[in-house]
Parts: C-alpha cells; structure tokens; sequence
C-alpha cells in the first residue's frame, strides 16, 4: 500500500456483533460526538451569560468614561481603552509592513534553497514561542536597553514582535493564492518582478493580509502577560498625548485593567472586572467576525 | 517560470531574455524585503542571547545541580532560599496532564466529528465558532477560572478539599482554550487520509463509526500527535490563567485539588513585584524562562518533524 510509514501493515476491520447493533452504535456515535463538539462551546456561552449576569448593572457610561479608582464604583476604563488603542495602532503599523514585506521576499524573491528552509522553520517555531517570553525580550531589549521604559512605544514593538510570526504566516499563504497565470501575463507583458508584485500579487493577496491582519490584532488585544512582563502594570489616569513625545508615555490596557480587578480582594471590584470583560470580548468577537467577513468576501471574488 | 516555458527561440522569449529584469532602484527594494525576513532571524538569536545571557549570570550564582535538584524546593521569598525549579516544572506538568484529560477526548472527538460526520456547511459553520474559543484573551479565562469555576462549582462540590487557588479551575479553562487546537490540527490530518482507504473499508461493510475510529484515526495517528505536542506547547507557555488561578505555592504534587505554581506564574510574579536588576529573583526570571523556551522549542520542532513525515507518507 503506498500509505505504509503512517498507517499499520494491516487494518484489521473485523466486526463485532450483529449489523443491527453495529449501525445503532454509528448513529448513536453521531450525536455524542456533536455533543462532545458543542461542549466546549457551552461551556463558553454559559459563563459568558454568567460574566453578563454580573457585569451588565456595572456597565454604563460611567464606567466607560471614568479613570480607574480606588473606589469600585467610581473606576472606569477610559484610560485602558485608549492606551489598547494606541498601542494597537502602532503595532500594527510596525508589524504589518516588516510582515508584508518577508512574506514577499519568502515567496517572490528568495532563492530556493537553505537559506529560505531556515528563515521559514525559524517563523514556525517564532510563532509557537510563549507570549511571556516575548515579554521578557521587550522588557530586556526595549525597556532597558533601548532605555524606553515602560511606554506605549516598548509596549507596541513588543506586541509587534509577539504577532509578526503569524502574520508573516497569513501573508504567505495569500500571496499563494494568487494564480501563477497573473504574474506570468504580467512578466509576460513586460513588468518587472518588483512591478508584477506590487500591481498584481500584492492586491490581489490584500484581504487574505487583511484577515490575517485582524485577527493579530484579536490577538494582540487581548495580550496581558508580555505587557506586564514590560511594566505596564501601573495605575493610569490621563489619556494618552497624542504626539511623538507620548509614544514614551506609560500605559495601561483593557487586559491589564480587567486583570487587576480580577486578583483584587475586595469583591466589589469583580463587577468591574465582569464588565470589561464584556466590552472586551465584544471587541474581540467583533474582529473575529469581521476577518470572517473579509475572508468569505475573498471566495467570492 | 514563465520564460522557461514559453517555447524555444521565439520572438517573445528571445526578447524577454535580453530585456534587464529590473529597473535601477528594484536591488534596493530586495534587499528591504531581505531585510524584513532578517527581522524574524534576529527575534530568535534576541530572544536566546537575552533569556541565556542572564541565565548565565544566575547559574554563577545557583549551581546546575541545584537547580535541577529534584529535592530542593523553590522557595525565593525567605531566608534560606532555595532555586529547585523542578517544583516550578511540576506545577506546569500538573496543570498540563489535567488540562489534556479535559481537552484530549474533547478535541479529538471534535475532530472525528468535524472530518468525517459533519456535512460541509455544519463544518463552514462550526470551525469558526470552534476557533473562537482559542481567539478569547487569557485573562478573560483567568477570571472565569477564579470566579466561576473555582468559586461556584468547584468550592461546592468538593467542600474542604480543594483550596480556593486550584490547579483544577486553571486546568478545565486550558482545556476550553486549546480544544480548537487539537481539534484543527487532526483534523487537518484526518481530512489528508486518502479517501480510498475510507471507500476501501464502507466496500468491506464497516459503518461511519467504526470508519472513524478504526481506518482513519490509525491513519492520521501522526498528525494526532503533532496536535497534542501542539497543545501541550500552548499549555505550558500560558500565563494568565494559571498565575490567577492556580495559585502561588510551588509544591510537589500532580493533585488537582491543590493550589501550585507554574513555571510562567513564577514569572509573572517577579515581574509584578520590583525585582532590583542583577539580584538572583531578576536572574531566576531568566533561567526559568529560558527552561520554557527550550521546553516549547523541543515540542514545536517535534510537532513539525512529525507534520513532515506525516505529508511526505501520503504525497
């Protein structure tokens, strides 16, 4: 058989009990394994309608608008959802071209030979390194080395290193999407390879990168062990300057928000804790279901 | 490429060949992509000098022998303090042998599912969602963990028994968290059994089920542990959720009951406090850190020699 290495010599098929039963047990198995399928599922929607059940009476403009505080009630994640945002925006602005641009190289340029085999096992195994250690990278190179403290900007190289490995991943396989047949008219007519990649490969890849793209961002936000690792677990109340000069501000994210309330001992805190939680996983669910969008548009096209 | 296959000494492939392939500024632009690919290079050799360099500094300090002593405990907050990280280890163990008991039937039996009983729009529908449970943010897990698994299920039912910081509570959301992963990646290798071997077996008589768990689950065994690795990988490089719900007690035992400390909740712990640079709770940061690296490293290389061979089996 030409399938040996993986499978044995030999598939011993030979059946047990009467046809009757046999089939009774595969449509049995049917439903128990949909079962086991949905289960994890369940067990999501039941604690998310747990999380609503506290958060929701915490959730209200107040909170949205307010400076963390002391008090329970008066705590708010004004400065957590600014802070994610701009940390957000600059990583992606720093991850995505350097992302984009390997991609391009691995698949348009790169010579076939060691060299690429090394730069793509190097990607793989980049991708499967723990968040906390690239915490640990940005605390000893950004936060110290580069001597950026624990500011937004230190914050966003070090998301940015955290999600280039699986967007350069996303990146390759949109660019292997685009039909050979388009850069070859497009060579064919006289383009260069750097014109042909530009005009043809690159858009025609763009919302394959795109959906890559917004799902690093899912991931990015909801990233809390390498910002901490960092620093960035401090008590912030001013928003963040919009300026250079801010980049170097310290910071803080929704994340970073919901996790200190969450080892807080007083219980009033786990309301607040809660309704970050909403907001947080409707901004997550929200990209999801966006690069879902971008992604089902693709096909069409 | 395309000039090697047009044909022979005709117009256009003579013409394509003479023309230069770049104009003046394209080296430029190569060598700025060369550049981005280097940037993926230079992460791993920065990652390895940072967690090494500093690991070198603790082991001046803290012998081998000591570290890895399975004896010794990990006790850094009083005098006489002990660096055995292999309490750290088996907290990260612990949390990961009950994370796979919860996940493994789960994710294997989504898998079966999803590959060879779901129809095609059932499965466009359902890996998404399944997905989704990956794409939750930890800390959203860590405080369901604390919360609500621990707080109004787990409290309850065992009584006594188990400590409000518990590895069972971490384990259950590890679990919830790395199903898609074990789901999608044998999945992936369920679907790349040839389908003759399927027709092979419905020929002989064999029912869905026994197709299933006896023609294709053998066949796909490979790419099966390629996604365990995979996960386990996951679970020991998590943070968030073990560091809030697991507790902060380094200790010896697999219980699930009992509340311990993982190797990453160590870390995030050092980080948290305000460890001075260069004294041994700064440097132990690194050494265990550069233990993690190296533990996820050897299942990420394993999980992809496997995924190899298992390709080149059927192609």
């Amino acid at each position: 058989m030409a399938v040996v290495g993986a499978t044995p010599e030999t598939v011993r098929l030979r059946a047990e009990g009467s046809v009757a039963r046999r089939q009774a047990w595969s449509r049995a198995s049917r439903w128990i394994l949909l079962g086991a399928t949905l289960l994890g599922l369940v067990v999501l929607v039941i604690l998310g309608i747990d999380n609503a059940i506290v958060g929701i009476p915490s959730l209200d403009w107040d909170f949205l608008s307010n400076y963390p505080s002391r008090f329970a009630e008066r705590a708010g994640i004004r400065s957590s959802i600014l802070g994610s945002v701009w940390v957000l925006v600059f990583t992606v602005i720093f991850a995505i071209p350097v992302a984009v641009g390997a991609a391009v190289w691995m698949e348009e340029f790169a010579p076939q030979n060691a060299i690429l085999t090394t730069v793509r096992l190097n990607i793989a195994n980049l991708a499967g390194v723990p968040s906390i250690i690239y915490g640990i990278l940005g605390l000893a190179v950004f936060v110290r080395l580069m001597e950026l403290g624990p500011s937004i900007l230190a914050g966003a190289l070090t998301l940015a290193l955290m999600i280039l490995p699986m967007t350069v991943i996303t990146s390759v396989e949109a660019i292997n999407q685009v039909a050979p047949s388009i850069r070859e008219g497009s060579l064919a007519l006289g383009a260069t390879r750097w014109q042909t990649v530009w005009n043809h490969v690159l858009p025609g890849a763009m919302p394959g990168i795109m959906t890559g793209t917004i799902l690093a961002i899912a991931r990015a936000a909801g990233e809390t062990a390498a910002l901490i690792m960092i620093g960035a677990f401090t008590f912030i109340a001013f928003d963040p300057a919009i300026s250079f000069a801010g980049l170097l501000d310290s910071f803080t994210t929704l994340p970073i928000q919901v996790y200190n309330w969450t080892i807080r001992p007083q219980p009033e805190f786990r309301a607040n804790a809660a309704a970050g939680i909403i907001v947080l996983m409707v901004a997550v669910i929200g990209l999801n279901a966006l690069a879902l969008v971008v992604r089902d548009r693709l096909r069409r096209n | 490429m395309a000039l090697a296959s047009s044909p022979e000494g005709s117009d256009l492939a003579r013409a394509l060949r003479k023309r230069p392939l770049r104009r003046p500024g394209e080296n430029l632009i190569v060598a700025s992509l060369v550049l981005c690919a280097a940037v993926s290079i230079a992460t791993t050799f920065a990652i390895i000098f940072v967690l090494f360099s500093d690991a070198i500094g603790f082991f001046q300090e803290i012998s081998f022998w000591h570290f890895f002593n399975p004896t010794n405990q990990w006790q850094t907050l009083f005098n006489p303090r002990s660096f055995g990280v292999w309490e750290l280890v088996l907290g990260t163990l612990n949390v990961t042998l009950w994370s796979m008991v919860i996940a493994l039937p789960l994710g294997l039996a989504a898998a079966v599912y999803l590959s060879e009983y779901a129809h095609v729009q059932t499965r466009r529908f359902l890996k998404p969602l399944l997905e989704l449970l990956a794409g939750v943010p930890t800390v959203v897990y860590a405080y369901f963990a604390l919360t609500f698994i621990s707080d109004d299920v787990l409290l309850p039912l065992f009584g006594d028994s188990v400590s409000f910081f518990n590895s069972l509570s971490a384990s259950i959301m590890l679990g919830v968290m790395i199903l898609p992963i074990i789901a999608s990646v044998s999945e992936d290798a369920m679907a790349s059994v040839p389908r003759d071997l399927r027709e092979a077996a419905y020929g002989l008589g064999a029912t869905r089920l026994e197709v299933a768990f006896r023609v294709v689950f053998p066949a796909a065994i490979s790419g099966i542990m390629a996604a365990i690795l995979l996960a386990i990988a996951r679970v020991i490089g998590e943070t968030m959720i073990v560091a809030v719900a697991a507790g902060s007690t380094p200790s010896l035992t697999l219980s699930p009951l009992e509340s311990i400390q993982t190797m990453t909740g160590y870390m995030l712990q050092v980080a948290l406090g305000d460890a001075a640079r260069g004294t041994t709770d700064y440097t132990s940061l690194f050494a265990v850190g550069a233990l993690l690296f190296l533990m996820t490293f050897v299942l990420n290389v394993g999980a992809q020699i496997i995924v190899r061979r298992f390709r080149e089996a059927y192609e």
